[in-house]
């Protein structure tokens, strides 16, 4: 029996059938060029879910070995006891020399295999720069359409706490107790203020309190030189301290995430359609890089079409493949 | 010393045989035999349901039930694997480790029956639950609750049983995952020096008793091939751990101070090529840690010549312990003072190790001592590191290994000429029986007292009182196995251990032509790649209890760095498991990777719930210790194809799987 077209499973996906999921993540990883159309098509089929509006998606970032994958499993559990599904993608290293990868998140993460409403992917970074996939952004979607939460776990490394603001809704930036560099950047103005702080492995207890007394400190300083700039108005970063490992305040930080679902309401289609416009240039960029923005009337021009066409109906994917063709087509005529 | 620098004839080691199978009452008869051949000492080899602490009822337990050893679950089963052995009079080494302070339990509850004097009982329990994590696999609970129950034997012997060895620190087990030298000196040592710390932190020796508890520890080590290295390393460990003692924690009795080991010599370099030139191997091996009088150990136990085949027959076991009986009792080796005194060429090579491993102590501390490099993966790494460098060097034959990668070409050994008859099988019947008479055991026993038993239990496993008593307690009442270790699940948790191989960099092989085999598999699944859309992605499974990562491990950084996507989730895995990863991971190449035998139940299993998923068409390999005749059942019921340890060459093996995902893919 041949598999069937992923693009024609959309339903089963809507229902989180394992397999439908499963072969609609393959789709979406797929580079050929024939495949491009088929998850434009998939992906424009699973945007109106509902699931996927009144969903969240959660990134999940912080440096490597904070206990990213321990805490997205005992976040996964405590969802699922709450008797939400959730879909999780994990995003590892490629090796730069053999372009290969050892996809290390799952093994952290323990999980009952039958439980249907749940469902973990690795991918691998496979030469992008962030802390991201190629295919994260179009993975994300397909998970947000099959399940009631999307948690996407960077690697933490490159701009990751930059691509994953794209992503996500609701940026979790996990940190360690004892170490000062996120703390460093807070106070410079450097990083972007994510969402949610959390200080995992406050286990070991000294340094985590003192770890929280002074993010908080530093969060006042970076808010009072406006390092924020942020549009979703009056949300103050929380700080949460959690242990992935004893699974205390996983509660709290799930309480806390809800909390931030719902203080975006508003300013929440905007932010995805931001995220939505940004993924298209990116794609975009990557493809034809300066010189393509270039031939079609630079980044200010693009964006500006992207804006208005993605509100059309049109998805990232779509819009990319249309702007390449034209592209190529202004490139003919010139030579 | 007289001038002929002979002096007075030494005794004898120890002379052991690691040994238990299928049933208590046959594991019984066994040693029996053993020790009306002049064997000197019992070693129990348990099974993987005892060790990680399920009952034979158990799911988790399927197809390894009385395998690899004996299985244990209760007082009666105690009671049958010493029935006619007197324990008073006894010497008993027991390779347990998580449930170590419960199979104590039992053996002290029996003696108690025996009406035996507890202060007279003599043995060792292995109790290193470190090294399990880095190793050997049979942990249960996270490296905290690990600890506690290390501390609490120990504590509890040292005053109640104090001739028992509570402890042996394992660096055999890390030799056996690849460990450098300068590594098993270096882990072993932080190791023993978490472990006292950890005893100090109790508060339950008083300071002047605490030379006492350092005089009890002792230490399990292995013996390489490289005999000269080999030796000079127990010389450091003599060195290193009386330096130890003496500066961090003050013991001034030198006695207390004395590196008591035993031995078990190296099997990772025992081939299934030419299995017959192991003897050889063995005996060398052996030479290193008996020839110096000055570092010689208290206990030898020997692998038979067809280790690499399966599980030895009492003629195998023989024929190693007829090796040690020549060397004590025929050669004049018992005879001389040391031999190696004032040699500057001993000395500088054992100089050089001390100085080395103590280097790599101090890294260990500042990394927050051995149980935080546990935690954080670093000496697993390093291990998995140094393992991928050994088999890297013989695939390339910078090593040699005769019969393996030189001399090749021979007669055929009579020895083997009928193999699936040339190893031990344990019958798969037992299992049945012993979940009969594990039920039998239940209907029988005092309901009411094992109640009680068991909450008092986990009164003490939530306090910090000793939990020996209230497991001896638990023996006495009929408590199993699985349940005792299941209370302290309930109430600890349970803990999965850093794999090693996501930050495992291997250098490049030194030679020219191997590089370019590399560049030509990248190169092949490269263009795979960009045929498929997506990269191959491999699934590396350990179903079942088995610990043996190395092979998985191997596999799994091997072809990530031929270019896979590879989904590695650490051992013991249940089939259930391996099918869901395999599903949700999308993966193009399921790999597993079984030595523990259970290969007939296991991978059946797993072949049915792909099928059950809809992924039967995703190429099954399975690698391991697969005794031909089992290769062959296993590929007529679709498994693609079968890795056993002469298959040595990794790159063989994924120019194969490679080619499995390409054919697979050119079918669709
Ligand atoms: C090293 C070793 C250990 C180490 C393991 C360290 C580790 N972390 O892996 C230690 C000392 C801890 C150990 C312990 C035990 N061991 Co042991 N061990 C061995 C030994 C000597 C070598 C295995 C090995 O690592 N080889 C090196 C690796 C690279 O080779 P490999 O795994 O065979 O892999 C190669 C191929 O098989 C294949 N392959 C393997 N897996 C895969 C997977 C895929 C996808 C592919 C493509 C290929 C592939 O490719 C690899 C490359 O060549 C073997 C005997 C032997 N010489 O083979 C016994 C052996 C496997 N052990 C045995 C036993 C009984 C035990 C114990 C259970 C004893 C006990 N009663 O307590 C314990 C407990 C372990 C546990 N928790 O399960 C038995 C198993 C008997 C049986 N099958 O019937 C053996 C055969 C010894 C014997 N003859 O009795 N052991
Ligand atoms: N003490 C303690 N250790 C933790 C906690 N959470 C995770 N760890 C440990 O930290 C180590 C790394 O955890 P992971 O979950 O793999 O961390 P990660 O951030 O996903 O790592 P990468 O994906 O490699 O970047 C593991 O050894 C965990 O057991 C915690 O809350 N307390
Ligand atoms: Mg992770």
């Amino acid at each position: 029996m041949p598999p069937s077209d992923p693009v024609d499973d959309a339903g089963r996906v809507l229902r989180a059938d394992k397999a439908a999921v499963s072969r609609a993540l393959n789709l979406v990883e797929d580079k050929r060029a024939d495949a491009q159309d088929r998850v434009a098509a998939l992906l424009a089929s699973l945007k109106g879910a509902p699931r996927a509006i009144g969903g969240h998606r959660v990134g999940l970032t912080g440096p490597p070995g904070v206990g990213k994958s321990t805490l997205t499993s005992a976040f996964a559990r405590a969802v699922r006891a709450r008797g939400r599904t959730m879909g999780v993608v994990a995003v590892d290293p490629s090796s730069i020399v053999s372009g290969g990868s050892l996809l290390g998140d799952r093994a952290r993460m323990s999980f009952d295999p039958s439980d249907a409403g749940l469902f973990v992917r690795s991918l691998a970074t496979a030469g992008e720069v962030g802390g991201l996939a190629y295919a994260a952004n179009s993975a994300v979607r397909v998970l947000a359409a099959a399940y009631d939460v999307v948690m996407i776990e960077t690697t933490g490394v490159g701009q990751s706490e930059i691509d994953i603001v794209h992503v996500a809704d609701t940026v979790v930036l996990v940190i360690q107790p004892g170490s000062g560099d996120v703390l460093q950047f807070l106070k410079a103005g450097i990083m972007e203020i994510p969402d949610i702080l959390v200080v995992n492995k406050a286990d070991q207890e000294g340094l985590a309190r003192r770890a929280v007394a002074d993010l908080q400190g530093a969060l006042r300083t970076a808010q009072a030189v406006g390092a924020s700039g942020r549009e979703d108005g009056d949300w103050e970063t929380p700080i949460i301290p959690t242990s992935a490992t004893e699974g205390t305040g996983i509660e709290e930080l799930i309480d806390t995430v809800d909390a931030h679902r719902k203080h975006l309401e508003p300013t929440l289609n905007a932010r995805r359609h931001r995220g939505e416009v940004q993924w298209a240039l990116d794609l975009f960029m990557r493809k034809h890089g300066e010189h393509g923005v270039s031939t079609l009337h630079g980044l200010a021009e693009i964006t500006a079409r992207a804006e208005r066409e993605l509100d059309n109906g049109e998805t990232p994917l779509s819009l990319c493949e249309r702007l390449s063709r034209e592209y190529v087509a202004t490139l003919c005529q010139t030579s | 010393m007289a001038p002929s620098g002979k002096h007075e004839r030494d005794k004898p080691w120890i002379m052991r045989t690691y040994a238990g199978h299928s049933t208590a009452a046959a594991s019984n008869e066994l040693y029996r035999t053993n020790l009306a051949q002049g064997q000197t000492g019992l070693s129990v080899a348990f099974d993987l349901p005892t060790q990680t602490g399920y009952d034979p009822d158990d799911p988790l337990a399927r197809g390894e039930v009385g395998k690899v050893g004996v299985p244990i679950s209760h007082l009666g089963d105690m009671r049958a694997l010493f029935e006619g052995i007197p324990l008073e009079q006894m010497n008993t080494s027991m390779t347990i480790n998580a449930t170590a302070a419960w199979l104590l339990s039992l053996y002290i509850a029996l003696a108690e029956d025996q009406n035996a004097d507890r202060a007279a009982l003599r043995g060792t329990t292995q109790n290193d639950i470190i090294k399990e994590y880095l190793s050997r696999g049979t942990h249960i609970f996270p490296p905290a609750a690990s600890m506690r129950l290390i501390t609490d034997l120990i504590t509890y012997t040292v005053i109640e049983v104090p001739k028992w060895n509570p402890i042996n620190i394992c660096s055999y087990h890390l030799q056996e995952a690849g460990a450098t030298p300068t590594q098993e000196l270096a882990y072993a040592l932080v190791t023993a020096i978490g472990v006292l710390d950890a005893v100090k932190a109790t508060g339950r020796i008083p300071d002047s008793e605490f030379g006492k508890v350092v005089g009890r520890m002792s230490f399990f080590v292995n013996a390489g091939i490289r005999f000269v290295e080999e030796t000079c390393k127990m010389r450091a460990f003599v060195e290193l751990w009386d330096r130890v003692t003496q500066e961090r924690y003050g013991v001034t009795d030198p006695k207390q101070r004395r590196f008591r080991y035993g031995v078990q010599v190296n099997s990772l370099g025992l081939t299934e090529q030419q299995p017959e030139n192991n003897i050889i191997r063995i005996v060398l091996e052996m030479l290193a840690v008996t020839l110096s009088k000055d570092a010689r150990a208290r206990a030898v136990q020997l692998p038979a010549w067809n280790e690499a085949l399966g599980l030895p027959r009492p003629w195998d076991q023989q024929w190693s312990l007829r090796a040690q009986q020549i060397l004590a009792y025929e050669t004049d080796l018992l005879e001389y003072a040391d031999l190696f005194r004032g040699s500057e060429v001993v000395h500088a090579e054992t100089q050089h190790l001390v100085e080395s491993a103590w280097a790599e102590v101090q890294e260990v501390l500042d990394r927050g001592g051995a149980v935080e490099a546990v935690k954080t993966g670093y000496i697993k790494q390093k291990l998995v590191e140094s393992n991928a460098a050994r088999l890297r060097a013989i695939e390339s034959g910078e090593r040699v290994v005769v019969g393996v990668n030189a001399y090749t070409e021979g007669a055929p050994s009579p020895l083997i000429e009928n193999l699936d008859d040339a190893i031990l099988t344990v019958d798969p019947t037992i299992e049945k029986e012993e979940v009969a008479a594990l039920e039998r055991w239940k209907a029988e026993r005092d309901a009411s007292a094992v109640e009680g038993a068991i909450a008092e239990l986990q009164r003490v496993a939530r306090s910090d009182e000793n939990i020996m008593p209230a497991s001896i307690a638990a023996a006495h009442a009929g408590v199993t196995t699985g349940e005792w270790a299941n209370t302290l699940r309930a109430i600890w948790g349970e803990y999965r251990a850093p794999t090693g191989v996501a930050g495992a960099t291997v250098k490049a092989a030194r030679s020219r032509a191997a590089a370019e085999v590399v560049d030509r598999l990248r190169k092949r699944l490269g263009e795979l790649e960009v045929r498929m859309g997506r990269r191959p992605k491999l699934l590396v499974g350990k179903p079942g209890l088995d610990g043996h990562s190395n092979g998985a491990e191997q596999i799994a950084i091997k072809a990530r760095d031929v270019g896979f996507d590879v989904v590695y989730e650490g051992i013991r895995v249940s089939p259930e498991q391996i099918v869901a990863s395999a599903l949700e991971e999308g993966v193009h190449l399921i790999g597993l990777s079984i030595l523990s035998g259970s290969h007939l139940a296991l991978v059946p299993e797993v072949v049915e719930r792909l099928r059950a998923a809809g992924l039967s068409d995703i190429p099954l390999v399975v690698g391991g210790i697969i005794p031909e005749a089992d290769a062959e059942r296993l590929r007529r019921e679709g498994v693609a194809a079968v890795y056993t340890p002469k298959d040595f060459e990794l790159d063989h093996i994924m120019s194969d799987l490679i080619e499995l995902v390409d054919r697979q893919h050119a079918a669709e």
